[in-house]
């Protein structure tokens, strides 16, 4: 019998697998498909202290291996979430959450990290400074590590719970990131959003998204957040979340080799509502293959 | 939605770049007319989402043109071709509305889901008129079919080759206080014009390029008076009064 568990930031995962914000609405949609009590936590939907339609559509381009998305952070904000969103969830999941926080000033991150961290079911803040499709807020304050280190601190001293900050690969060294956003208190890293990208409709000769620009998930990204987990294991001493293209428990032992204490699922659920099932589901035996007994034994194995 | 295999009885291709597409398999995730499936095709990282063109018992008749990579696929496909398939996605037409005499408008590619539309409503004991819009002559199809249902089928083209000459919203003028509701799927430019010209409530099937296609992304969302909605999930059909142009 393999052992599954792990311990992320003082929350124990039952399994590593965790589907990643914005793939998966509020959880409570997929409990239609299969019992979502499998999972090992669920990044929630991205969301910010006011409601937010977003951007305009077309909002997705597909991409070889991949898609871009262009979403902008709809969302119906924080207390919508407390008052709606969680208590929908709470009737089919029982498990801590993530709580994914975004905005477009520090006080903005802190006022909505504040109400939500308040919250019995979630578990940890995952501080997203890495939206490429927002302008003035987000990924700006991921590319920069004063900013970075800034908002990790201030919304540390109002949460009431662990804080994962969510980092952007599009930039020049995501370890010097990392280590300010671990200098200024943060209990976690997850890594990476999506990837800053394009496409163009040849007919009409502009690009496809309304936003023009988009971010690039699915399995086409996967080794660049194999990448980025290996670089930043080394960099840091705190626990990371691997994220970005993972669709297989093949890819979630690679992830965790590199480094990562637990995965999450992307774009795999918008092509195959039945991932993280399937992934979860396929752990076991992919475990006893590569002569894995306890997965927990593997993090970061590939560093000797 | 149910995720099911579904397999390739025959291809035909109906009319200019338009396809007709037999499949077998479990249809019983499909409850309503107006619904679409999302096909995965092997080598494309997205589903493709097609509306449902007709069902019953195990068949699934798909019509769709062949506009890019995967619609090219899926068009190419030999009998016998497995497909991995989402029935059941979006809300679909609400047949309780219809009233006695609904006029059905499609246009293009939007003329599908009239098809399971018209036999619901027929079976209801309505009287379905159906007006079918399309550019030219080489592009028409269906509508033969449509009426051997019992429908009454007007036809408009654009360049004036068959039947009406001009747009869907000519031939709809001519009705006006003929008919008990509008429901209707085609480009949005149609759509629009059709809003404006309807004299009744009515029901319009929008399209949008989707991610998940079963409400998980956002990808797809529109705002309309009652708030946003996903076009996949709490659409494609949207009711006249709540549509902001």
């Amino acid at each position: 019998m393999v052992d599954t568990s792990v311990s992320l930031c003082g929350m124990e995962l039952t399994n590593p697998v965790i589907p990643a914000s914005g793939t998966y609405g509020f959880g409570y949609e997929f409990a239609d498909l299969y019992d979502i009590n499998i999972l090992g936590s669920i990044a929630l939907k991205g969301t910010t202290a006011a409601p937010r339609y977003g951007n305009p559509t077309p909002r997705i381009a597909e991409c070889p291996d991949g898609l871009l998305n262009a979403v902008g952070l709809q969302n119906p904000g924080a207390d919508a979430v407390l008052s709606h969103e969680l208590p929908e969830l709470a009737k089919c999941y029982s498990k801590p959450v993530l709580a994914n926080v975004s905005g477009f000033s520090v006080s903005e991150y802190t006022e909505c990290a504040e109400k939500l961290s308040a919250h019995p079911m979630v578990g940890a803040i995952e501080l997203n400074i890495s939206c490429p499709n927002v302008h003035g807020g987000g990924m700006s304050f991921g590319t920069d590590p004063r900013a970075a280190a800034e908002v990790t601190g201030a919304v540390k001293r109002v949460s009431a719970k662990p804080v994962i900050v969510k980092l952007t690969p599009n930039v020049t060294d995501i370890r010097e990131i990392a280590r300010a956003c671990e200098a200024a208190g943060a209990d976690g890293l997850c890594l990476i959003n999506t990837l800053l990208g394009m496409r163009l409709d040849l007919r009409r000769r502009k690009p496809i998204l309304a936003n023009t620009t988009g971010g690039l998930s699915g399995p086409a990204v996967f080794p660049v957040a194999v990448r980025a987990v290996y670089q930043v294991y080394e960099a840091v001493r705190i626990p990371l979340i691997g994220v970005g293209g993972v669709s297989s428990a093949e890819d979630v032992i690679e992830m965790m080799l590199a480094g990562a204490t637990a995965v999450e699922v992307g774009a795999a659920n918008m092509v195959e509502p039945f991932a993280c099932r399937d992934i979860i589901n396929s752990l076991p035996e992919t475990m006893e293959k590569y002569r894995v007994e306890r997965l927990r034994d593997i993090i970061g194995g590939a560093h000797e | 939605m149910k995720q099911r295999i579904f397999t390739t009885l025959g291809v035909e291709k109906i009319a200019k770049n338009t396809y007709d597409i037999r499949l077998s398999g479990d249809t019983q995730g499909i409850d309503r007319p107006g619904q679409f499936v999302n096909i995965a095709l092997e080598g494309l990282y997205l589903r493709r989402p097609i509306s449902v063109c007709d069902v019953e018992g195990e068949n699934l008749r798909l019509i769709f043109k062949a506009v890019g990579r995967g619609t090219e696929k899926l068009a190419a496909a030999a009998p016998g071709t497995k497909f991995d398939v989402l029935t059941g996605l979006g809300n679909g037409y609400d047949l309780s509305l219809a009233g006695d005499s609904p006029v059905l408008i499609g246009g293009g590619a939007g003329l599908p889901p009239m098809y399971l539309l018209a036999r619901e409503l027929i079976a209801l004991g309505k009287k379905v008129t159906v007006i079918a819009g399309f550019n030219s002559a080489d592009e028409i199809f269906l509508t033969d079919d449509l009426a051997a249902l019992g429908a009454r089928v007007i036809v408009c083209t654009a360049d004036g080759s068959v039947g009406t000459r001009g747009f869907v919203t000519n031939a709809l003028e001519a009705l006006s206080g003929t008919y008990t509701h509008v429901y209707t799927c085609g480009p949005e430019p149609m759509l629009k014009a059709v809003w404006r010209t309807c004299d009744t409530d009515g029901q319009f099937s929008f399209e949008e390029r989707m991610g998940c296609g079963f409400g998980a992304c956002m990808g797809c969302t529109c705002e309309t008076i009652t708030g946003h909605k996903r076009i996949c999930r709490e659409g494609p059909v949207l009711r006249k009064g709540e549509i902001k142009w």
